[in-house]
């Protein structure tokens, strides 16, 4: 452990002495910065003046220092540990008070031609510099005493949390404050008058005609949206652990569909089949001779197509939780005489409660947060993620109401947190015990299989057409009018002049731009979802349950305030990047994370722990317990994770607005460009070519990451 | 662990800079087709600039331009209806181009005036109805021909526009019926065609796109968006309303602190010129063009034969007024399926 130290504060140091402190023009990878003569590295500039860089050198030095100069271990560790974290201190301090136009507190005192000059944004020299300090605190944390002694968990734990503090707490208290803000000063007083108003609370629906407030039509709507969900995905996940259902690939590839499906086009599939002049509906107008009617717009027509959205996700959560319920106990309860009802209703389904309560948990704050369907659908309906982008982008600009609004919605998202805990409770749901098994799943009582088909069967149907639509729509003139076909949608998007070698098509570049930034995020998402499922599970530390909620968070935020936020807090010094990939890599990979958070928490809790302590007596470490035992039986989550992170990367839209830049375009950002000027025939055609894409990209996700083998054959008992 | 930090150091190195001397950023908030339309012929005349393009709404443009006060990333901000341009220029987000403006049509050096030069007029847009006439027929209504019709039962449940709170097209018509019926009158009368409304929409082109598809019989937004569906070949029909109508004028603004100044300066004057403003028609935008020498479209709404207010973008446009009609129409007319 020392060697690994003594390893991350001399790469500390080097990168101090010879990588560019500070965000090059170029970027690293051009050599501009070596010889262009300009004092880059962090000592050159510490030589040429900016004394205010010093203290991150010397806390590296002084580190280093500490290593070799003291044997006493524990003596060792501490002094180290408060040197680091005097060196990041330090640093964060300067690089908040020292900014482009030179300082912005304590003017009087900092004064000097340098420091008055300022500086631009930290590179690559004071990431890897804050790196080293940073793992040599956490490492020298656990040689301390804490933590078990266990320098990766503790490690982990310290990467994550400063992640989860620079890219998602930073930012979002940058809007948030904006709540308390009065006449340009800051006061608590008039927060709560505006926070309790009937505006958000109201209830007025229940007694009159007037409608409820926003925050309680947010509220009915997760919940309605929360439970459907979890129920649909329960059946499907049912029909494909427990049945003999003969299509179950074909029904795989629907259930997957919908969250592939980039925004807006569910909502126009849906007008165009129930709307007043829709399909359906004029069927059946006909046929009843009935009048047709708008019953698409408002509640019921946004609840119908966030359940088609969303469905899906409690399905992915779903299915691997259901999947690893032991046959044995299924056993245990049938050889107790219980019948097969008796045995679903208290010895199954109970041990699914963490994949239900989390799959109710992501229903409820996907809905929450959800965006383009109200958009679209919900007409008088009015719900807490509109009101909050049109307090941003509307006629009138109230940053304060938005903040207003985003705390509401987070009281929301906590509270539905803090029921799941409560109705988790203490029990232990593991099932995965690494115990051999008969491998024989219980299969459904009768009336409750006829009920899973029942629900699930005519939902993959009416998906089905859902897209049959979406790919016709892509091939007619004008999708809902003039139905003659054409191929000119697609030339005009994806065009390809072979005589010249030319990709003439108006959207190449974003679909490229989108495919790298998505296939950048995903992996990044999964491992840091994943860690953090890791340390929640299975490791004890103080503040564990904040840090759990920390990091739905930025899940929980809608995408407009996320985005806003992020302009505000990095488009300066220290951390500047506005206007480059990264930012929006990074917003996918904190955005997207809690899903695998959330799937790894549900995957993990059902793995025994005795298969961690049998690793751990036989010698192995925690880092080599992860990788060799807990991964391979995390398949499932690890599919979900990489998946949905790679899908939403793809499908976000609300976030990504404000953070496109002309060199970093994205096909969402594109598509609902079109759709504003009315080329449905366009947007539609590249909303078919992407999911498209990300079906192959799923297919081949899925025999990559390979299934997980949980017992020596998987079957359902035959009745 | 270490996977971790390699990752992320890896991150930190890909990191790219700022831009180039020689890029211009443009943010557009016109149809993407003009957009491309405008940096194409720009390049096409300016081969050392490379002009980086991204299209926004107005409204997150704004969001933008504010959030990134101090230190932006974007140079020109060309198209978008003007009331979020006089905004920022009202905030001084954005600089004066000192631009000539002596061809351009009053209405557009009116908007350089208002805005001490910040921003100038590059096209006008009439507000108008637009009804879609298998619907209207298949009911056997009539259609309409003036603001006051919109109040007959004979449209109940048939009409859809934004609401104002939301969206700049609204507000504009809001503006509109209070200069033309006066303020009191004007709540009377848009209260009495709120009885009418099935929905007031978030954002301003959606009934249009609404009535293009028969989900709503009629529709009020501008004209130039129900011309654009019509010649995408839905069966809509344009009326400009004989009481005399409103217009928006889209605008083009330098934003405050802009890195590149000069190709900055050049885009604006570019965007001004009348073969340039000729061509918009080609890509079915069908606005009126601000120079007087610029051809107009065949298809265009003509300007001449619409009677149009003498619209006051300086009361109307500022924040006092807006906010003092917006708490009217919330207080007397209002959305009856929301607050």
């Amino acid at each position: 452990m020392k060697q690994t130290v003594l390893i991350w504060l001399a790469a500390g140091l080097a990168s101090f002495a010879l990588l560019p402190w500070h965000m090059t023009d170029d970027g690293l990878l051009d050599p501009a910065w070596v010889n262009d003569g300009a004092p880059s590295s962090g000592l050159s500039i510490v030589l040429s003046g900016g004394w205010w860089l010093a203290p991150a050198g010397l806390a590296l030095g002084a580190a280093l220092a500490l290593q070799v100069l003291i044997a006493e271990p524990v003596r060792r560790a501490r002094l180290t540990l408060g040197t680091a974290v005097a060196g990041l201190t330090f640093m964060a301090i300067q690089g908040l008070i020292i900014v482009r136009a030179g300082p912005r507190l304590f003017e009087g005192i900092l004064t000097g031609e340098t420091i008055l000059a300022g500086q631009p944004g930290m590179g690559a020299g004071a990431g890897i510099c804050a790196l080293a300090l940073l793992f040599a605190g956490t490492i020298s944390l656990s040689q301390s005493g804490k933590g078990q002694g266990d320098a990766f968990v503790v490690s982990t734990i310290g990467l994550i949390v400063a992640l989860v503090a620079i890219f998602v707490f930073f930012p979002v208290i940058h809007i948030l404050v904006r709540a308390f803000e009065v006449d340009g000063g800051y006061a608590l007083n008039k927060f709560f008058p505006r926070f309790f108003s009937s505006d958000i609370w109201g209830l007025g629906c229940l007694v009159s005609d007037r409608s409820c407030g926003v925050g309680m039509n947010s509220l009915f709507l997760a919940v309605m949206t929360g439970v459907g969900t979890t129920l649909l995905g329960l059946s499907f996940a049912l029909i494909f652990t427990r049945t003999e259902f003969r299509a179950k690939k074909f029904l795989r590839v629907l259930t997957v569909l919908p969250i592939i499906t980039p925004p807006f086009v569910i909502g126009l599939a849906l007008i165009l089949l129930f709307g007043r002049a829709g399909t359906v509906t004029e069927f059946f107008a006909d046929l009843l001779g009935w009048e047709a009617t708008r019953w698409l717009y408002g509640f019921w027509g946004v609840y119908f197509a966030q359940l088609l959205s969303f469905t899906p996700i409690a399905f992915l959560v779903l299915i691997g939780v259901v999947q690893g319920v032991s046959p044995s106990m299924e056993e245990a309860s049938q050889t107790l005489d219980a019948d097969r009802w008796q045995t679903f209703r208290f010895v199954s389904l109970p041990l699914m409660r963490p994949g239900l309560a989390n799959a109710f948990l992501l229903g409820f704050i996907e809905s929450l947060a959800d965006f383009g369907n109200p958009l679209v659908l919900g007409s008088g309906y009015n719900v807490l993620s509109t009101d909050i982008y049109f307090a941003i982008v509307g006629a009138v600009a109230d940053p304060a109401k938005a903040a207003i609004l985003a705390i509401a919605l987070l009281t929301l998202t906590l509270s539905a947190f803090i029921a799941q805990r409560i109705w988790l409770g203490k029990k232990s749901y593991a099932t995965i015990t690494g115990k051999a098994d008969s491998g024989q799943n219980a299969s459904l009582n009768p009336v409750l299989k006829w009920v899973c088909y029942g629900t699930a069967l005519p939902w993959a149907a009416l998906t089905l057409v859902v897209y049959s639509m979406i790919i016709f729509g892509s091939f007619v003139k004008l999708w809902g009018y003039n139905h003659s076909f054409t191929l000119d949608h697609y030339i005009r998007a994806f065009g390809i002049d072979f005589t010249t070698g030319r990709w003439t098509g108006v959207a190449w570049d974003s679909y490229f731009t989108t495919l790298t930034i998505s296939s950048v995020a995903a992996p990044l998402t999964a491992l840091v979802g994943l860690s953090t499922a890791y340390l929640l599970v299975r490791q004890k530390f103080v503040g564990k349950d904040a840090f759990e909620f920390s990091t739905m968070l930025s899940f929980a935020i809608p995408g407009t305030v996320i985005g806003v936020s992020y302009i505000m807090a990095f488009n300066f010094p220290p951390i500047e990047l506005t206007g480059t990939s990264i930012i929006l890599i990074i917003v996918f990979v904190f955005r997207n994370m809690p899903v695998g958070v959330r799937g790894g928490i549900a995957a993990m809790s059902q793995l025994d722990r005795s298969l961690d302590e049998a690793s751990i007596t036989l010698g192995a470490n925690s880092f080599t317990t992860v990788r060799r035992v807990i991964l391979p039986l995390m398949g499932p989550a690890i599919l979900a994770a990489l998946t949905y992170s790679f899908v939403r990367a793809i499908t976000s839209v609300s976030a990504v607005i404000f953070l496109v830049s002309a060199k970093h375009n994205m096909a969402t950002s594109f598509i609902v460009g079109r759709v504003e000027n009315g080329e449905f025939g366009l947007a539609i055609a590249y909303s078919a070519v992407l999911i498209i894409t990300m079906l192959t990209a799923i297919l081949l996700l899925q025999l990559l990451v390979g299934t997980r083998r949980l017992r020596r054959s998987d079957r359902v008992q035959t009745a | 662990m270490r996977k971790l930090g390699m990752i992320s150091a890896a991150a930190l190195m890909a990191s790219g800079g700022g831009a180039w001397a020689d890029e211009l950023s443009v943010v557009c908030s016109a149809e993407q087709d003009w957009c491309d339309l405008m940096v194409a012929a720009f390049e096409a005349e300016n081969p050392d600039t490379d002009v980086l393009m991204v299209r926004k709404s107005t409204g997150e443009t704004l969001a933008q331009v504010r959030a990134e006060a101090g230190n932006p990333k974007i140079d020109v901000w060309w198209g978008g209806t003007g009331d979020p341009h006089l905004i920022a220029a009202e905030e001084g987000l954005t600089q004066a181009s000192g631009v000539d403006t002596s061809e351009l049509l009053g209405w557009a050096q009116n908007m350089a005036e208002i805005s001490g030069g910040r921003t100038v007029g590059i096209y006008a847009g009439a507000l108008g109805i637009a009804y879609n006439s298998e619907i209207l027929a298949d009911k056997g209504i009539a259609p309409p021909e003036c603001w006051a019709d919109l109040e007959d039962p004979r449209f109940e449940g048939e009409i859809q526009v934004a609401n104002p709170n939301s969206s700049g097209t609204a507000y504009t018509e809001l503006a509109t019926f209070v200069q033309l019926f006066g303020e009191d009158e004007a709540m009377t009368k848009l209260a009495a065609v709120g009885k009418n409304v099935n929905s007031y929409t978030k954002s301003g082109s959606a009934p249009t796109k609404a009535a293009a598809r028969g989900e709503t019989g009629v529709s009020i937004g501008f004209m130039h968006d129900m011309v654009n569906q019509a010649a995408q070949g839905f069966p809509l029909a344009v009326v400009a309303p004989c009481e005399g109508t409103g217009y928006e004028v889209g605008a083009v603004s330098i934003i405050e602190g802009a890195r590149n100044l000069d190709d900055a300066k050049k885009w604006v004057e570019f965007a001004l010129r009348a073969d340039i403003q000729s061509r918009a028609p080609e890509i079915g935008s069908f606005q009126m063009p601000s120079n007087s020498n610029a051809q107009v479209a065949p298809e265009s709404p003509d300007l001449a034969s619409i009677k149009l207010i003498d619209y006051d973008f300086a009361t109307y446009g500022s924040s006092e007024t807006r906010e003092r009609l917006l708490a009217r129409w919330d207080a007397e007319v209002g959305d009856p399926n929301a607050q």
